[in-house]
C-alpha cells in the first residue's frame, strides 16, 4: 500500500512540477526591477515553507512522542526534520544566489539570513545528537525536546522580516498581507509550494519505510544471537 | 549584459536548488541498497545458526 502511495505521489509531483516550470519560465514575464532572476522565488519561497512545515510535522510528532513514548513519533520526527534540512539547505543556497544579484553580496548577518543560518545549525545538530546516542529511548528522549526547542527558531525566522527591517524584503505574500505581488505572479508560488510538499512527502514515506527495514535489522540480529 | 548575467545566475539558483535534493535522493537510495544487504547478511546469520 505504502509503495503504491509513494508512485502515484511521485508521478502527480513530476506531473505539477513540470506544469509549474512551465509556467514559471514560458508564461510569467520578467519582474520589472530585478529581470529574469526574480524567479528564484518559486523554489525559494516554496523550499522555506516545505522546510517549516517539516519542521511543525517535527515538532507535533516529537510533542507526541513525549507524550505517548510511542517510538513510531520518533521515527516520523526523524524523518520529516532530515527532509525539512535538506529544504532548508535550499532556502539558504538559493537565497544566497538571488542577494548575489539582487544586493551585491553572497550573505549579510541580517536578522532573516541570521535565524534562518541558526534554524540550519540547530536541525543539523538534532540530526547529530541522534547520531550520537546509541541507547533508543534515550535518544528519542532528548532528540524530542531538541526538537521542540528548536522550532521557536522557526517562529522566529517567520517573523523576523516584521519584527526587524533589515536587508532582507518585508512579506511580500498575501496570507501576511505583504500585497507586494500581483495575483498572477503569486499563484505558482503555491503550487510550487505544494509540489515540494508532494515531494517531501514521498521522501518522508521513504525514509520512514527504511526505517521500519532498521528495526526489522534489529529484531532479527537479536534473534539471530538469542539462537 | 546585465540580462544575460541575471539569466546565468537564475540558472544556477535552480540548479543548486534540484542538485541538493538529488544528492538527498542518490543518498536515501544508497542507503536503502545497503539496508537490503544488511538484511540479507542477517537472514542468511539465522540461516546458518539455525542448521547448527
Amino acid at each position: 500500500m505504502r509503495n503504491k502511495i509513494i508512485v502515484g505521489l511521485s508521478v502527480a509531483a513530476a506531473a505539477l512540477l513540470a506544469f509549474n516550470l512551465y509556467k514559471v519560465f514560458m508564461v510569467l514575464p520578467d519582474e520589472i526591477n530585478q529581470g529574469a532572476i526574480y524567479r528564484i522565488i518559486y523554489i525559494h519561497v516554496p523550499s522555506a515553507i516545505t522546510c517549516f512545515t517539516c519542521f511543525f510535522a517535527a515538532m507535533i510528532a516529537s510533542a507526541l512522542f513525549l507524550i505517548r513514548k510511542d517510538m513510531r513519533y520518533d521515527a516520523v520526527a526523524a524523518a520529516t526534520t532530515e527532509v525539512g534540512l535538506v529544504f532548508a539547505s535550499v532556502v539558504l543556497v538559493t537565497g544566497s544566489i538571488w542577494a548575489r544579484i539582487i544586493w551585491g553580496i553572497w550573505w549579510t548577518w541580517d536578522a532573516r539570513l541570521t535565524s534562518m543560518f541558526v534554524c540550519w545549525l540547530l536541525y543539523a545538530g538534532y540530526l547529530m545528537l541522534r547520531r550520537a546516542i546509541d541507547e533508543p529511548t534515550q535518544r528519542a528522549r532528548l532528540a524530542a525536546v531538541l526538537s521542540i526547542f528548536a522550532f521557536t527558531d522557526v517562529i522566529i525566522v517567520w517573523k523576523s522580516i516584521e519584527w526587524w527591517r533589515t536587508q532582507h524584503p518585508g512579506p511580500v505574500l498575501s496570507i501576511r498581507n505583504g500585497g507586494g505581488m500581483a495575483p498572477g505572479m503569486e499563484a505558482p508560488i503555491w503550487w510550487n509550494y505544494l509540489a515540494l510538499v508532494m515531494v517531501a512527502t514521498i521522501l518522508i514515506m521513504v525514509r520512514m519505510r527504511q526505517e521500519d527495514f532498521r528495526r526489522e535489522i534489529d529484531s532479527m540480529r537479536r534473534w539471530a544471537h538469542a539462537l | 549584459m546585465v540580462e544575460a548575467r541575471n539569466l546565468m545566475y537564475m540558472f544556477y539558483g535552480f540548479l543548486a536548488a534540484w542538485l541538493i535534493v538529488i544528492i538527498y535522493v542518490v543518498s536515501i537510495a544508497v542507503r536503502e541498497k545497503h539496508l537490503h544487504q544488511e538484511l540479507e547478511r542477517v537472514r542468511r546469520m539465522i540461516e546458518q545458526r539455525e542448521k547448527v
